[in-house]
């Protein structure tokens, strides 16, 4: 089986009313880093809260790898490990007593060279004997990692998990996350942090308003809604671009100083040549030039703002 | 069943009990050994014997019930409303747990620690009057009855309150003034006719009168009208708390 998570027409609706899902399909691949976006509200944390149990959905189903988290909850949910966005722990338990509760919680036998590797990948060794209210909060994020690594999850939803974490802890964190894919686990993260999700995902769905409104390669999705712009630094201002220069996507800017073309990245070498020579022919000279390629990002607030 | 779990959680409420072990079992010891230099000693000697137990003697099962019923409720409604409170419930509600372990590990915590409260109690006591009970399986029986009964009201408690006061409110309004009244200190034989069919109406009347029995061989009511009275108890309570996990109630959005 290729999808280790299938969720079909999943709905909820809050006891306020609030319908916070709507019908969501989604299939995670087994294996890949799934990144999903969304603005505040948008239903990130109530997906995973309910794929995870915490939240009970109003219809709809989710399998994880076969197992219906409702029917058969308990196969379901042992294969799943969650870090919260929010961080909760308890205060006056160890680091090492509260992880090696979980696992026991997970339904795991006890496993202490297990849970000193989890705690050892996350510098938490020195603290294993701390109280959990003397922990810093990134600490606290380090200790809700290892707890929802302390079973052995195959699948591992991190909602958030770099909200206020410094830049170590955060490249420590996609360390980790990258070994973690390399044995096999999947993982599904939401992050308001685009780069990282460029950086790390292999795939992104972005939701909105409840729902799934793209899902899709990172790669496609740059390739295909991603432009790039050519900047050339003339030597002399232009009034108007030549009438020879029509066929191209060009724009004067900088009191006619910069020219700029703006196209598609698919078939780019073509069409820069075929320019480069246009402009030769009409005598246009440069003095510099650069690209820029829209980022994730732009993607998605020019996505956001199509759709609204 | 997921045995690890129940042991997790059942160590993990168990060790909250060792963290807090002043408040948990020196401070009912202090409050029940003031009730006997009060009422069994200083009160006590001027009251007369009957069914030829001193009146310190005769308070002793309706003490330890009071402690076993306030104790089961405070632990359990602490134990599941807590996680609550500070969101870690997350993690319980994520886990392949079904509600059968969770009842039984919270419940089971916090009956352990109310039997282990009622125990020490009983030791106290004996410092301060002879005691002797006369049915030792009985009082067993209705000790372990009555905690486990108790602890699950407290959890049901714990997931109905949404704030600390609420979770104050039902031992101190009902329970307490319940157990006051249902004859801790007196046997409601002592009432006018009309006031002791009231008591009647009381149950926490029955729990004391069946333990009281276990002790004494003397009772209100026939034994096994308390013990019938204990598992209908028993019975409702498991009969909500099926209900809460059957509809989410309070512990899913
Ligand atoms: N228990 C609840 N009862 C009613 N409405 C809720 C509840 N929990 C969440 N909501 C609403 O559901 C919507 C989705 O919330 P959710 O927490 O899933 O958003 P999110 O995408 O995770 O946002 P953020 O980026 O801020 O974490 C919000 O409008 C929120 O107010
Ligand atoms: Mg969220």
């Amino acid at each position: 089986m290729q999808n280790v998570i299938t969720i079909s027409n999943l709905s909820k609706t809050y006891a306020s009313g609030f319908q916070a899902l709507k019908q969501i399909n989604l299939d995670i691949r087994r294996g890949e880093i799934f990144a999903l976006l969304g603005p505040n509200g948008a239903g990130k944390t109530t997906l995973i809260s309910t794929i995870c149990g915490i939240v009970k959905p109003s219809a709809g189903s989710v399998l994880i790898d076969g197992h219906d988290i409702a029917r058969d909850y308990r196969t379901a949910r042992s294969l799943i490990g969650l870090v919260p966005q929010e961080l909760t722990t308890d205060a006056f338990e160890t680091v090492w007593a509260t992880v090696s509760f979980s696992r026991g919680l997970f339904g795991k036998a006890k496993n202490p060279a297990h849970i000193e590797k989890v705690l050892r990948a996350l510098s938490l060794w020195d603290k294993k004997d701390n109280k959990l209210i003397t922990l810093s909060g990134g600490m606290k994020r380090r200790v809700l990692i290892a707890k929802a690594l302390s079973h052995e999850p195959t699948i591992l939803f991190l909602d958030e998990p770099t909200a206020g974490v410094d830049v170590e802890l955060r490249q420590d964190m996609w360390k980790l996350v990258r070994t973690l894919q390399e044995s096999g686990v999947t993982i599904i993260l939401t992050t308001h942090y685009i780069e990282e999700a460029e950086e790390m995902a292999d795939r992104i769905g972005v939701i909105r308003k409840g729902e799934i409104i793209l899902v899709d390669d990172k790669m496609a999705l740059m390739q295909k809604l991603g432009k790039k712009q050519l900047t050339l630094q003339l030597e002399t201002p232009l009034e108007a671009i030549p009438g020879g220069l029509n066929g191209y996507q060009l724009e004067l800017a900088n009191d006619g100083n910069e020219l700029t073309y703006t196209y598609d990245t698919q078939g780019e070498r073509v069409s820069i040549l075929a320019l480069m020579q246009d402009l030769n022919t009409a005598g246009i000279r440069f003095k510099d030039l650069h690209t820029t390629q829209s980022s994730l990002e732009d993607i998605f607030v020019s996505l956001l703002k199509e759709k609204a | 069943m997921n045995i690890h779990a129940i042991r997790a959680i059942y160590r993990f409420e168990m060790a909250r009990t060792w963290r807090t072990l002043m408040q948990s079992i020196i401070s009912p010891v202090i409050s029940t050994s003031l009730y006997f230099v009060v009422f069994g000693a200083a009160i006590g000697s001027r009251i007369p014997e009957s069914h030829g137990v001193s009146y310190g003697a005769f308070i002793v099962p309706g003490l330890i019930m009071l402690s076993l019923l306030t104790q089961s409720i405070a632990n359990a409604s602490f134990g599941i409303y807590f996680p609550r409170f500070t969101g870690t419930i997350y993690e319980l509600l994520s886990a392949p747990v079904s509600y059968i372990e969770i009842v039984i590990s919270y419940v089971g915590a916090a009956a352990t620690k109310s039997i282990l409260l009622g125990l020490i109690i009983l030791a106290t006591a004996g410092l301060f009057v002879p005691l002797h009970v006369t049915h030792p399986f009985w009082m067993l029986l209705f000790l372990v009855l009555t905690a486990v009964t108790f602890s699950l009201f407290g959890f049901i408690i714990g997931i109905w309150a949404d704030g600390f006061e609420k979770l104050q409110v039902i031992p101190l309004l009902i329970i307490t003034p319940l157990t006051f009244l249902g004859g801790s200190f007196y046997s409601i034989d002592i009432l006018p006719p009309f006031w002791r069919t009231v008591a009647l109406f009381n149950p926490v009347v029955y729990l004391i009168s069946g333990f009281r029995w276990s002790f004494y061989d003397i009772a209100d009511v026939h034994v096994g009208v308390s013990l019938a009275m204990t598992l209908a108890f028993l019975a409702l309570f498991l009969a909500v708390v099926a209900w809460i996990f059957k509809t989410g109630y309070r512990l899913k959005a």
